[in-house]
Formats: C-alpha cells, sequence, structure tokens
C-alpha cells in the first residue's frame, strides 16, 4: 500500500533551550506537489525545516515520510532516503570550488556515469556556475550561491527538496531566474516545500500553502484561496 | 658555510618531524576549532611502544627492517585507537560546550597519558638499543646520514600522501566540508561523527610514526617527552596558519630550520654566553612573534567566511 502522503508532520514542536520556535505544527506534502509555507520573519519556518531534515531533533511530534516514522533521524540519513533541504542563506562550501561543491551533492552516490551526467545538466540549467567551476563558492555573487545551493541540492537527486527562502536578498531579475529554476525542477516530478518571505510569488508558483504565525499554522488552503484572502492579503501582500 | 648548510640539514630533518605532529594539531583545529593538547602526548606514547617493540624485537635477533616495520605497525595501531577513543570518550560529549571545556578536557587527557605512561614504563630515560648504522652522506662538506634521509623522505612522502588524499579523496572533500559548515555536510549526507573520528584516527597514525621517528633519531624516549615535541608542532602548526593543512608543513619545517640554524649560531651571536642548550627558546620566540605580528600564521585565512 502507497502512502498517500510523501510527508507527513503531526504536532511538531522544536525549541532552542527555552524558546519555542515551533508550538505544534501539522503539515502534509502529497507526491508530485508543490507547497509553500509563509510568514512573518521569526514565526518558525526555518525552524521547521531544520527539523524536517534532520538538522534539529523535535522535541515532540512525529515525522512521516515515504510511509515511515523518520522522528529523530538525522540529517545524513534523510538526505539518503531523498530528502534535500537547500538552506537558508544557500550554505554553499565557501572553500571549496563550485564543482566540488556540486560533488558533495552527489556524496551519497556512486554511479560515477550518471553523476557526470548529472553535473552537465546542473551546469546546462545555469550557464553560470558552468564558467565558474574552478571557482572558490565563496567568491560567487548572492544569485550564483543560490544557484550552486540548489544545483547542489539536485545533485543527490532527491525525491522531496525543501527549499528555504532561495528568493532571499536577490534583483528581481534573479529572483525570476530562480522561481523559473524552482518550476523547473517541479516539472521534473520533485515534490517541493518552498518556504518564502515573498509570498506573493510562492502563491503563484505553488498549488497549495500553509501561513504560519508564531511557531503555529494558523492557516491551510489552496494557494488561490489563500491568495484571495483577505488575512493574507493584508498581512503579506502588503495591502 | 659548512654550519650553515650542516644546520640546514639537520633543520629539515627535524622539521619534517615536527610537521608531520603539526598535521595533528591542525587537522583537528580545522573540524573542531579544538586545540587538542593531548596530541604530543599521543606522539609520546607511540614513541614507548616503538620503543618497547624495537627492544623485544632487537633482543631476539629479528632483522632491523622487519623490527622497523613491526615497531610502526605497534605504535600505529595503539595510536589510532587512543585518538579514536579520546575524541569518543572525551571530545565528543563536549562537542556543543563552550569552548573552554573541550580545552580543559584536552589539559587533562595530556596529563592522564603522561602520567599512565609513566606508570607503564617508568619516568627514567629509556635507551633505544642499537639497531641501524647508519652511514654518512657527505654534501658540500656536511653531513647528511642516511637515517636522516630516511626520515626525510618518509616524512614528505606521508605529506603528499595526506595532502592528496585531503584535496582529491571524497573523503577528504568530506572532511573539508565539514570543516566549512558541518549541518550542510550533514545535509550532503556526510555522517560528521565518521568524519571527526576519522580526522582523529589519521592524525594520530601520522603522530604515531613522528614518535618513531624522534626515537630513531635520538635514540631515547620518556614520558614527559610529548610535551616539548607537542608544543613545538603547535608552534609551527600556528606559524603556518592553523587549521591549513599545506601550512602544518610549511611551518614544521620552518621552525626546524629555525631552531637549528639558532643552535648553530647562537654560540657565536652571544659570544659564547648562550649554548646551543637554549634552542628550545625560539620556538617560543616563534611562536609569540607569530602570535604579535600575524596571529592566523603564514598561510591562515584571515577569518571572515567561515559558515
Ligand atoms: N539558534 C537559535 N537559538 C535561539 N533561538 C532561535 C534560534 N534560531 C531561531 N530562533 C528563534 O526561533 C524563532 C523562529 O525562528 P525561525 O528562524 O524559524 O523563523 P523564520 O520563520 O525562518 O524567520 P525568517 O523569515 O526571518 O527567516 C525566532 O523567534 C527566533 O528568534
Ligand atoms: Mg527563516
Amino acid at each position: 500500500m502507497s502512502a498517500p502522503y510523501l510527508l507527513e508532520v503531526c504536532g511538531l514542536e522544536v525549541a532552542y533551550g527555552g524558546i519555542r520556535a515551533v508550538q505544534g505544527v501539522d503539515l502534509a506534502v502529497a507526491s508530485g506537489e508543490i507547497v509553500a509555507l509563509i510568514g512573518a520573519n521569526g514565526a518558525g519556518k526555518t525552524t521547521t525545516l531544520k527539523a524536517l531534515s534532520g538538522l534539529l531533533p523535535p522535541k515532540s511530534g512525529s515525522l512521516r515520510y515515504e510511509g515511515a516514522d523518520v522522528t529523530g533521524k538525522p540529517a545524513y540519513h534523510l538526505v539518503r532516503k531523498g530528502l534535500s533541504l537547500v538552506p537558508e542563506g544557500r550554505g554553499v562550501f565557501p572553500r571549496l570550488t563550485v564543482a566540488e561543491n556540486l560533488a558533495m551533492g552527489a556524496y551519497i552516490r556512486n554511479d560515477r556515469h550518471e553523476i557526470r551526467r548529472d553535473f552537465d545538466r546542473v551546469y546546462a540549467l545555469f550557464a553560470r556556475l558552468a564558467e565558474r567551476r574552478e571557482q572558490l563558492a565563496g567568491t560567487l555573487s548572492g544569485g550564483e550561491q543560490q544557484m550552486l545551493a540548489i544545483g547542489r541540492a539536485m545533485m543527490s537527486r532527491p525525491k522531496l527538496l525543501l527549499l528555504d527562502e532561495p528568493s532571499m536578498g536577490l534583483a528581481p531579475l534573479m529572483v525570476q531566474k530562480i522561481f523559473e529554476t524552482v518550476r523547473a525542477i517541479a516539472a521534473e516530478g520533485v515534490t517541493l516545500l518552498l518556504v518564502e518571505q515573498n509570498a506573493k510569488l510562492a502563491l503563484e508558483t505553488c498549488s497549495r500553502g500553509y501561513v504560519m504565525e508564531s511557531g503555529r499554522v494558523v492557516l491551510a488552503d489552496s494557494a488561490a484561496a489563500l491568495l484571495a484572502s483577505p488575512q493574507v492579503r493584508r498581512a503579506y501582500l502588503g495591502e | 658555510m659548512e654550519i650553515f648548510t650542516q644546520q640546514l640539514i639537520n633543520g629539515l630533518v627535524l622539521g619534517s618531524i615536527y610537521a608531520l605532529v603539526a598535521l595533528g594539531y591542525t587537522m583537528v583545529y580545522g573540524i573542531l576549532g579544538l586545540i587538542n593538547f593531548a596530541h604530543g602526548d599521543i606522539t609520546m606514547v607511540g614513541a614507548l611502544v616503538a620503543l618497547t617493540v624495537v627492544q623485544a624485537l632487537a633482543a631476539a635477533g629479528v632483522p632491523a627492517p622487519l623490527v622497523l616495520v613491526l615497531a610502526g605497525g605497534c605504535a600505529i595501531l595503539v595510536c589510532s585507537l587512543l585518538g579514536l577513543s579520546i575524541e569518543r570518550v572525551a571530545y565528543r560529549p563536549l562537542r556543543r560546550a563552550p569552548r573552554l571545556a573541550p580545552l580543559i578536557t584536552a589539559i587533562g587527557i595530556s596529563i592522564l597519558l603522561q602520567y599512565t605512561a609513566a606508570l607503564i614504563w617508568g619516568k627514567q630515560y629509556i635507551a633505544l638499543p642499537k639497531l641501524l648504522e647508519p652511514a654518512a652522506i657527505d654534501i658540500a662538506g656536511a653531513q647528511l646520514t642516511t637515517l636522516q634521509l630516511a626520515i626525510f623522505v618518509l616524512a614528505c612522502g606521508i605529506m603528499a600522501l595526506l595532502l592528496w588524499f585531503i584535496k582529491a579523496s571524497r573523503m577528504g572533500r568530506a572532511m573539508r566540508a565539514t570543516e566549512q559548515n558541518p549541518d550542510v555536510a550533514g545535509l550532503m549526507g556526510v555522517n560528521v561523527d565518521t568524519v571527526i573520528a576519522f580526522t582523529f584516527v589519521v592524525g594520530s597514525a601520522i603522530g604515531a610514526v613522528a614518535g618513531l621517528m624522534v626515537v630513531l633519531y635520538y635514540g631515547i624516549g620518556h614520558y614527559f617527552m610529548g610535551f616539548m615535541l607537542g608544543l613545538k608542532a603547535f608552534t609551527a602548526a600556528v606559524l603556518g596558519g592553523i587549521g591549513n593543512v599545506g601550512g602544518a608543513v610549511l611551518g614544521g619545517l620552518l621552525l626546524g630550520v629555525i631552531e637549528s640554524m639558532a643552535s648553530g649560531y647562537i654560540g657565536d651571536l652571544t659570544g659564547g654566553v648562550l649554548g646551543s642548550n637554549y634552542r628550545d627558546i625560539f620556538a617560543f620566540l616563534v611562536l609569540v612573534l607569530v602570535l604579535v605580528v600575524k596571529p592566523s600564521g603564514l598561510l591562515g585565512q584571515s577569518g571572515g567566511d567561515r559558515a
């Protein structure tokens, strides 16, 4: 029997010492979906993604991935199962070259031949990276680093890709480019959970969305309904 | 001129040993931000294990090359296990503790190793039985013994291999990635605990070889020998830029040469007031100078992009 959802989160709570950053989040993502998670600064979006990807242990609640309980499993285990996070602030390895960063993305794989093809695919997707493959990642521009972070995550051939604010700090043109890429990745059949400050663009890209406030999910609906909701329009679309 | 050539030779040989030990400091610092003060003592354990094996086998009439291989092998085995256990028991539980905690623990482990060694081997100097009879090669009036040559070549070989491994292998890349951002390395599928344990094993194994070299070079071993050796290797690592593997090699060789030159000329320079037994002060002069003038060392990056 196949699970209805690729990822299921129930009652997730995460705390930093005494600070309860996530206080009971429920969400689910079905295979092939693109889902947005939006919310104001400090709402707990990054903390949620860190818990989902195994970087932070949940204080309580459960995580199910591909129908199996993965609560408390470390990140290096989850990425082998196809769950990959592009972290907030990109997290490229600054003193590795572009090519070495991409190779790290394929760390869990052994199929040399296929890895080489995936290098070519990433370079085809991002010509800027192809020109800079021997350059240290720390010397790339913000937009190039974001391309690298996404390309690197793709090198692990994820089934579920978690993206934490891929448009953060980028110029409008670069934001367009990143969102085009996100759509292209989704078109390849990768399931996406997208955290964004740019609520409008995120909801236009996704089919469903969740809205977080102070560590809780306060709204969950189709993207169209959220875009039309007065509450969302007021709080996140600046109306 | 002979003095110069001779001291250059001696300095490079000694420096190559410092460099091997410095690698252990610098690799652990790079990945954990920890100065593993016990590393000099791990080297001491390697030296004394090697000495014991040589004593046992040489008396039994085993041929010298075989004795050396076995002594080196035993030292590597013991030191690797020691490094692995120290990381697991003493440092891993403190990984998220304030920096001072693992540092004090490191000093504690250092003392523990010294006194355990004193219990096992005693506090007296242990002499190496006659094993090798190195021949001397004449170079521009100076002497290079075959033992010196062998130490230098082996040390350089190990360093080249390590540099290549870190640069080109999958594990080496994972080590560098972990050093730059352990969380993201985890996201890539790297088991950070394994990488850190591996780093301790490699550093300790290389320290074991350095210990064997010291024993062969000076012909004696002692439970406290790791202290001075460790301090000098640490100085070498800081000189080269702590955390930088190439820097440890450069710093080690440079420190060896500085020290040898200084001890060769100190009598002339001070009109005979200070003798070559004051050589040790130069290492620490170098340490103080580096810390004052360029704390990031010769090849160290001056911070900033550490994620
Ligand atoms: N390492 C930390 N230690 C302590 N508190 C933290 C830590 N990281 C985050 N927090 C707190 O947890 C709460 C949620 O933070 P989080 O980064 O998850 O928010 P976010 O929704 O991603 O915000 P943003 O849109 O600004 O990225 C905030 O109140 C923040 O101050
Ligand atoms: Mg965030």
